[in-house]
């Protein structure tokens, strides 16, 4: 009430305390208008434009001529393709994982800390290095095909071979990405109190019993996060496939993914207006994805 | 959940189940960190001996003696991740807590689009963002590597969200004390924010170490590469130089290494924080 009244009778207080408001928000305003809130709007100026970059910069517009050719375009559908079966199979394999990672730690087994920092290693690890080390791990003649050898299993030509390229990366992403879930299960199961549990058990609930209608139930929001955040995370494929492929999403467009395909659209084939319409497309399956399984998760808010 | 007390079956079962795993999360880094000490034949021989026979350090002393660029590249990535990092940190603050703490015209829009700015996904920034940056001659540029990247929109709102939570006294106190706003952020608010600066410190550090997708769409140069693209294009020069390329891969997971022990508690932390508590 006081303060109220001093601001209401003293407009000099009033005017400083919006400029050390200002001062403290400037620099945010700045960049974030310049490089988010002027990107997007000059992003939808691009996609409807046929872009010249030859020495200046000339725009034609076009309308909606890049979004009718996304529809045409082969590579779009194969770049398509290839991501949503990266993320059906990479996002579902590394939430099991973690979560299966997470109750095993936290079973009441010892050293629970040093388990957890030897696992997340992978996650706190560049993907260009990761890349690097497995590229070689899956040479013709590498570890990988040496232990599948030793196995007495069939090997591959992990790099080389269209059938089995883009798997190669997912083995790695739900290698390296699992600990990451895992860690956010782990800190999500250390707030189910324990006399959920202790009740349970004097109903006469088996532990697997308790996982499956404790557990599970009170990890939902949880879930819907690491799933959103493992779709929005997997559709964004780049730098593994670019460093496989050297860059071209080979071999036979096997690792070409939709983030490739726009960085191809601007750097080799210098469309900027059509790769900014394939960023919107990018966009929009995201939204509508992470829509629906709010949907299915019930509208959980985290 | 699974409780177990005691030394039962199920419990051997489970350190089998976790030994199991860290062998499977430890044996690239150690093959990787194993070829980095092994001279060119012994690696293309096929042997898998995960101790080298002939122990060399031939291979780091080729990358930081021989390679030009790698002693450049490495400065560039550390000089940039520093800076991105260290003006996170006061710019971050400084938003979120103009957003918690302090009263100004305009302050709800502001904050609806900064939490606005959170859902837009990278991919529709990235290609105006080039454009812009190439309109104001910041391509190539370190400016252009850090500027667009100095502040971030998920940790204003996370600290937001923990000067929200502060106690109030303390503030008050020192403003009768006569410290103005920007005193009272300097010695009282910033000293006790440390544990969230310090997860930020470590989310945003990695973020651009890491970071491939940035610098490869405005970066051209290689004098001005960054650590992940010149260890991309160094595997292209020294295509099958397996030793070279893993013992450049350990130096550039060393910094990130060190970074996450020292900082991993509060890492955690943070983690907790984020992971979906009501």
């Amino acid at each position: 009430m006081f303060e109220i009244n001093r601001r209401r009778n003293n407009p000099r207080w009033n005017i400083r305390e919006d400029l050390a408001g200002y001062m403290f928000i400037m620099p945010t305003i700045l960049v974030l208008g310049t490089f988010v809130v002027l990107p997007i709007l000059y992003a939808v100026f691009l996609s409807l434009q046929k872009v010249q970059l030859l020495g200046g910069i000339e725009y034609e517009f076009i309308g909606f001529r890049n979004f009718t050719q996304l529809a045409e375009d082969e590579r779009v559908w194969i770049a398509l393709r290839n991501t949503a079966q990266y993320v059906a199979i990479v996002v579902p394999t590394q939430t099991v994982l973690a979560l299966i990672l997470a109750v095993t730690l936290n079973s009441g087994i010892r050293g629970k800390n040093w388990w957890r920092i030897l696992y997340f290693l992978p996650t706190v690890t560049s993907s260009t290095v990761l890349t690097l080390i497995f590229m070689w791990i899956y040479n013709t003649d590498g570890l990988l095909n040496d232990f599948l050898t030793f196995m007495g299993l069939p090997t591959y030509n992990w790099l080389g071979d269209p059938a089995v390229a883009l798997k190669g990366i997912m083995i790695m992403n739900i290698w390296s990405t699992a600990p990451f879930f895992m860690v956010i299960y782990l800190a999500a199961l250390q707030d189910i109190p324990q006399t959920l549990y202790e009740a349970a058990e004097l109903d006469g609930a088996n532990e697997w019993q308790q996982f499956i209608h404790i557990t599970l139930p009170l990890l939902k929001p949880v879930t819907f996060f690491v799933v959103a955040v493992g779709v929005i995370g997997t559709f964004q494929l780049f730098d593994q496939s670019y460093i496989f492929s050297g860059g071209t999403g080979g071999p036979n467009n096997a690792t070409l993914t939709v983030v490739l395909l726009i960085y191809q659209s601007v750097f080799r084939n210098l469309q900027m207006g059509y790769a900014a319409a394939i960023a919107f497309l990018l966009a929009a399956v995201i939204i509508a994805i992470t829509l629906i399984q709010r949907r299915l998760f019930g509208g959980e808010r985290i | 959940m699974i409780k177990i007390s005691g030394l039962s079956w199920l419990k051997v079962l489970l350190y089998i189940l976790l030994t199991f795993y860290a062998i499977v999360t430890l044996i690239p880094f150690l093959w990787a960190l194993s070829a980095s000490f092994k001279p060119l034949t012994e690696i293309v021989s096929g042997e898998p001996n995960f101790l080298p026979k002939n122990f060399t350090l031939d291979n780091y002393r080729q990358i930081f003696l021989q390679e030009p660029l790698f002693w450049r590249w490495l400065f560039n990535s550390v000089a940039i991740a520093v800076s991105v990092t260290l003006l996170n940190l006061l710019l971050n603050s400084m938003a979120g807590y103009a957003l918690a703490r302090l009263r100004f015209v305009g302050k709800r829009f502001w904050f609806f689009l900064i939490l606005a700015v959170l859902a837009v996904p990278t991919q529709i920034t990235l290609i105006p963002t080039f454009l812009i940056l190439k309109a104001i001659g910041w391509l190539n540029s370190y400016q252009g590597m850090i500027v667009p990247s100095m502040v971030n929109a998920t940790f204003i709102f996370m600290m937001r969200q923990f000067f929200v939570n502060f106690p109030k006294e303390l503030e008050e106190a020192a403003q009768l004390d006569g410290l103005n706003t920007f005193g009272i952020f300097r010695h009282i608010v910033l000293p006790l924010a440390k544990p969230a600066l310090a997860a930020q410190a470590v989310f945003v550090f990695m973020g651009s170490w890491n970071n491939f997708l940035l610098p490869i769409v405005i970066l051209f140069d290689p004098e001005m590469f960054t650590l992940p693209l010149g260890l991309n294009t160094f595997k292209g020069q020294y295509i099958s130089y397996w030793n070279y390329i893993m013992a450049a891969s350990m130096v550039f997971t060393l910094p990130a290494l060190g970074i996450y022990a020292f900082f991993n508690r509060y890492f955690i932390q943070s983690v907790t924080f984020t992971g979906g508590k009501g």
